[in-house]
């Protein structure tokens, strides 16, 4: 049996008891970040958990990682507002140098520094990161850089971002995901420097912004890793941000069927618990079947990973079962609550919009299918 | 000054509670398990004297079976120094737990031992003064604040009506109350931390105690269930049924 990591678990189920509904909704209605939860979460150390011990964190693995977050979502909290603050260091932590590792890893795994905004999509390219727009170009000791991103989460609550990049034009490289770079912005000296950062309103509280760079000036010293490749970078953390988020997604349905379990056993309608209906037990059962499942498979990538594994096809699998699963419990949960799920009091209709997102982001489910079909099943590419 | 805390691993206090069919006992296969809370307030208040410089060590320890040993790790997150795990399956009622700690004292020689008035499975409330007299100890029970120095402790208790500060002599034995303090939670890197620490391993024989059972459990039972309750029409009617239905006045 693989460890379950009850000893962390229940130290964060602890933790998030101090965050009922009621402070979520509170931040919902204001569209507000939960800071004080993201405080706790830093202080508890929870947040540097992957970062290796010699940098001052606990260097445990994603496996570890994916406890913590399923626990957050299945206490009913969100972990969306700091979840990046784990991860978004791999890239330093794999392709910085020596002198950026040591003078940022220990900061991110205290909490003194914030790393948990990303700049990658662009408004003219999504998923196709490849063509991206916005470039980085060497002007002596520094970089200029010019363009726009969007979707950036967490920005403003952020003291660094990490950015690709263009550094030479695509028509000027063999591969089309050459000449991208990686950079490493220092956010609170970019602002008014070139950097300018908006908020996008969206259908959920989830700190997301656009950002312009007008002649943004940073030191060449900012660019991680080698110039050019900055895209290859970038993907070997896509593997571990999906078994991540698929995590905060079984977290996500075992708290809307614990939820619709306690409802249909103690609502009575007709004289007798809704739950005494097959009708309404058999969705509930289906929803954790499906849970169940997504499990496992989230389970065997986080292990592949750890183990140092490929393994693209396994993680792309977790986020979109896990996905699949926490909105089929989120249906589940809205149709045996009735009315009642409706009202926000029930935190129903909250989680249920807050767990629609992972059908879209990270990564969208019909991406998945397209990977699935043309690298496991050696399908024609379809995009 | 070193400072033992006695832990019991007993069902969480979340779960709901069910009764065995066959009325021996309560289920506890695949339920959740944890400190008991009034032990969590125990650590706590050897964590916070060992933090404020008063104690130089603090050892945790628990009777039970293996799995007392993650109860343990959770003391150890919070700040035990070490931990001592008596390891039976059998049931311990809470005579064999103080002559367990009896003989736990006798070789570590610590200066305070610290426990929960009670443990939430059985609700005894026992061992603490149990072990206070076999040991010949003072004892400060129900603490809500404890201070140590100078070879003494002050113990405000929680009484019937109020709060009663007495002074006792150490070395003593102290069970705490609710109020004491809040445990704290074990940050990550504590718990990993805690992954280090050693337990010492020993049983009920090592330590020549006889734990052997001196009571039978008959039968276990639900409560109850609370039957629906009436309106009545007016303060005639109510005064009428205290008086000749339930017989309370």
């Amino acid at each position: 049996m693989t460890e379950n990591f009850e000893d962390i678990r229940s130290s964060v189920r602890a933790l998030c008891a101090e965050f009922p509904g009621e402070y979520w909704r509170k931040l919902d209605a204001e569209k507000a970040y939960p800071t004080e939860f993201v405080k706790t979460m830093t202080e508890g150390g929870f947040l540097g958990v992957l970062i290796p011990e010699e940098y001052d964190g606990s260097g445990l693995g994603l496996s570890a990682a994916t406890a913590i977050l399923e626990e957050i979502h299945q206490s009913g909290c969100n972990a969306a507002a700091c979840h990046a603050q784990m991860y978004t260091m791999g890239t330093v932590l794999r392709h910085g140098s020596d002198a950026q590792k040591t003078e940022y890893l220990p900061k991110i795994a205290s909490g003194e520094l914030r790393l948990q905004a990303f700049g990658v999509t662009e408004p003219t390219s999504g998923t196709d990161a490849t063509r991206i727009k916005t470039t980085a170009l060497k002007d002596g000791d520094e970089y200029v850089v010019n363009g726009q991103k969007v979707w950036t989460s967490r920005v403003e609550h952020s003291d660094l971002m990490l950015l690709l990049a263009r550094t030479s034009p695509r028509e000027d490289n063999k591969k089309r995901h050459e000449g991208m770079s990686v950079f490493l912005i220092d956010i609170r000296e970019a602002v008014d420097n070139g950097l300018t950062i908006r908020p996008i309103p969206t259908m959920i509280n989830h700190a997301t912004t656009e950002v312009f760079f007008d002649d943004l000036r940073i030191p060449a010293s900012s660019l991680i890793g080698e110039e050019g490749k900055g895209f290859k970078y970038i993907l070997d953390g896509m593997n571990a941000e999906r078994i991540l988020i698929a995590s905060e997604c079984i977290g996500d349905a075992r708290w809307f069927i614990e939820k619709a379990s306690n409802y249909a056993r103690d609502r009575n309608v007709f004289g007798r618990a809704i739950g005494e209906n097959q009708g309404v037990q058999f969705p509930i059962a289906k929803a954790y079947a499906a849970m169940a499942a997504a499990d496992l498979m989230v389970k065997k990538a986080a292990q592949m990973f750890d183990a140092g594994e490929p393994c693209g096809a396994e993680a792309n699998m977790a986020k979109m079962l896990a996905a699949d699963a926490s909105w089929q419990a989120a249906d589940m949960c809205l149709q045996t609550h009735g009315g009642f799920g409706f009202a926000e009091e029930y935190d129903v209709e909250r989680k249920f919009r807050e767990t629609r997102l992972y059908q879209i982001a990270p990564i969208s489910t019909n991406l998945i299918l397209s990977y699935l079909a043309e690298h496991v099943l050696d399908l024609p590419r379809s995009y | 000054m070193k400072v033992l805390v006695a832990i019991k691993r007993v069902i969480d206090y979340n779960v709901k509670i069910r009764v065995k069919s066959d009325e021996t006992g309560v289920e506890t296969t695949n339920v959740k398990m944890s400190m008991n809370p009034f032990d969590e307030i125990a650590v706590e208040e050897g964590v916070r004297l060992r933090e404020n410089g008063s104690a130089e060590e603090l050892i945790a320890v628990s009777i039970g079976p293996k799995q007392a040993q993650e109860t343990i790790r959770t003391a150890l997150a919070m700040g035990a120094d070490r931990g001592i795990h008596v390891e039976t399956d059998d049931e311990v009622e809470p005579l064999a737990v103080a002559k367990l700690l009896k003989a736990l004292i006798e070789k570590e020689n610590p200066d305070l031992v610290v426990l929960g008035k009670q443990a939430i499975d059985d609700d005894s409330n026992q061992t603490g003064q149990m072990l206070a007299a076999l040991v010949g100890w003072s004892q400060g029970t129900f603490a809500s604040e404890l201070e140590v120095a100078d070879g003494k402790a002050k113990v405000t208790r929680e009484i019937d009506g109020g709060l009663e500060t007495i002074q006792i002599n150490m070395p003593a034995v102290v069970t705490t109350d609710l109020r004491l303090n809040t445990p704290r939670y074990a940050s990550l890197p504590n718990i990993m931390k805690a992954k280090k620490k050693p337990i010492d391993e020993s049983s009920p024989a090592d330590l020549g105690v006889d734990i052997s059972a001196r009571l039978a459990t008959l039968k276990v039972t639900e409560p109850s269930s609370r039957e629906a309750g009436v309106i009545v029409e007016d303060v005639a009617e109510l005064v009428d049924k205290l008086k000749n239905e339930a017989k309370v006045i």
